[in-house]
């Protein structure tokens, strides 16, 4: 497996920023939800969890983050042992997780305010990334006035406003409708090609893990595991039209349809 | 309402009421019940006259200490049950006990431990209004959305922080509601409290006008008191009004 890691690794063209190596996480209770979990993810590209529902990606999302202990292994985040949350790495929540009671600017600014940062250099830096997410006009709604998609756009817009390294997305899109989310990851791969982040992105879409990622991590089912690294690069393609159509992108899609499939037919069986 | 076609507004049951008042109190049917007319008149008189000011102010000062008593110790109490479950534990049975209990029954012995005096009247309140704010606080604590708590973390929160910032505020809307039920109950409690002991505040007026029959001053006090606790009631209402939207957009 490590030498998948490493060729992956290769594949991606950098230096692994975080470090994941012989994480296993139980749960009180005793469900077993991650056993030995070894795992590269390079520096400036985006890496897709994927995976049949209940592998544990977003409990390895949330040990990345420092959310959630593991009872083994553990995680560096550029040379760095994880003990908690940090800095270095942003979160965006499947649910939004937008402060009610605040505006958007004060919701984008949040993880600044926390910071202590002063009132003026965070609404500089809100109104910035408020643009940069699409969302400008909207800087004193308050979230409850907003769709799904632009709830959305402002828990990104507030992880980016952080300056993290590293960015940790737990299904994002999966509360936004289709053609929002189509919009939003267009607009995602726009940014972060501007931005340079080093993403690590859970899902449970195959098209979208394969559109986005640099390379795309299949977990096994519960407990779960890392069943293989597939490298998914698709650059060279400008046009998102261009690469959903391109027979690279729908090889790998089926590709990964085969894999997963697997498991389902055993899960039937059982 | 409708009545044969026309809008009738809320307001005219209560105009219902009091004519049907005013004709029982004109007929002299019961002396317990003088015509609402001089009811209103007594309550004007009551509003201009000195004694009702002192006793006003005794009541006021009674019931706002022992509300704010409660209120200050009542939140924190209450988000310590909802966020720790050994303090749950701990507490739990007997907040509940509390908020459902005949706590009239207490305030003898309240007097014992604190005499015949204002203390007594404030601990009463604070005893009758802190155990629900406790409750709708703990509620609110625990309804908080985890992944809004896991955010703060997430944002590097400080634990002050993550209280000040998003706990609190998140279940401002059941603390509100904590309080306001905890108001209603504190005028209860100002009022047994002071009926008990019966030689300060408007219990004494209570005292003195139901002793010697003076039945409309009785009641112009008892609306006073009545319309205070619904005007106090309808301020919070109010601020509740104002966070609404937390709990829908929570959902």
């Amino acid at each position: 497996m490590s030498d998948q890691v490493a060729q992956a690794a290769q594949s991606a063209g950098s230096d692994p920023i975080v470090r994941v190596t012989g994480i296993s996480k139980r749960y009180e209770g005793g469900v077993q939800a991650l056993e030995g979990v070894d795992l590269d993810f390079p520096e400036g590209r985006l890496t897709s969890l994927l995976g049949p529902s209940g592998c544990g990606k977003t409990t390895l999302l949330k040990i990345i983050a420092g959310l959630l202990e593991p009872n083994a292994g553990e995680v560096q985040v550029a040379g760095r042992r994880v003990t908690g949350p940090g800095p270095e790495r942003a979160f965006v929540f499947q649910d939004f997780a937008l402060l009610p009671w605040a505006t958007v600017t004060r919701n984008v600014a949040f993880g600044l305010e926390l910071q202590g940062i002063s009132k003026a250099e965070r609404r500089e830096k809100a109104r910035h990334y408020i643009r940069e997410v699409g969302l400008t006009g909207f800087e004193d709604r308050y979230p409850h006035e907003l769709s799904g998609g632009m709830r959305q756009r402002v828990g990104l817009a507030r992880a980016m406003a952080v300056d993290a390294d590293v960015l940790l997305m737990d299904e994002p899109f999966s509360a936004v409708d289709e053609q929002t989310r189509r919009k939003f990851q267009e607009d995602l791969l726009h940014l972060l090609s501007v931005e340079k982040k080093t993403v690590i992105f859970v899902t449970h879409s195959i098209e979208e893990a394969v559109y986005l990622s640099s390379q795309v991590v299949l977990l096994s089912r519960r407990p779960g595991r890392v069943s293989k690294i597939i490298p998914t690069d698709l650059g060279g393609l400008e046009s998102p039209d261009a690469i959903r159509r391109s027979k690279r992108y729908l090889d790998t899609v089926e590709d990964i349809w085969g894999m997963l499939k697997q498991y389902l037919l055993e899960d039937e069986i059982k | 309402m409708k009545v044969f076609g026309w809008r009738v507004p809320m307001m005219f049951s209560l105009v219902v009421w009091l004519v049907v008042w005013e004709i029982i109190g004109q007929a002299g049917w019961m002396f317990l019940i003088p015509p609402f007319t001089d009811v209103l008149r007594a309550s004007f008189e009551l509003l201009g006259s000195e004694s009702f000011h002192k006793s006003a102010g005794v009541t006021l000062s009674a019931f706002a200490s022992g509300m704010g008593i409660a209120i200050a110790a009542g939140i924190p109490l209450g988000v310590l049950m909802g966020r720790v479950d050994a303090v749950d534990r701990l507490l739990g049975m007997w907040v509940n006990v509390f908020v459902s209990a005949p706590l009239t029954a207490l305030v003898p012995i309240i007097m014992i431990l604190f005499g015949f005096g204002q203390t007594t009247i404030i601990v009463t309140v604070m005893l009758f209004a802190i155990w629900i704010i406790v409750l709708d606080t703990r509620a609110g604590i625990r309804s908080v959305n985890p992944s809004l708590i896991d955010m703060a973390r997430a944002f590097c929160a400080s634990r002050f922080q993550l209280y000040t910032r998003v706990l609190i505020l998140a279940a401002l809307p059941e603390i509100l509601a904590g309080i306001r039920l905890g108001l209603i109950r504190g005028v209860k409690g100002v009022v047994i409290g002071q009926l008990l002991v019966a030689i300060i505040g408007l219990g004494e007026l209570f005292e003195l006008y139901s002793r010697n029959f003076l039945m409309d001053k009785f009641w112009a006090v008892t609306i006073l008191l009545f319309a205070f606790a619904i005007a106090a009631s309808s301020l919070i209402e109010m601020l509740e009004r104002r966070v609404e939207y937390y709990a829908g957009a929570r959902g």
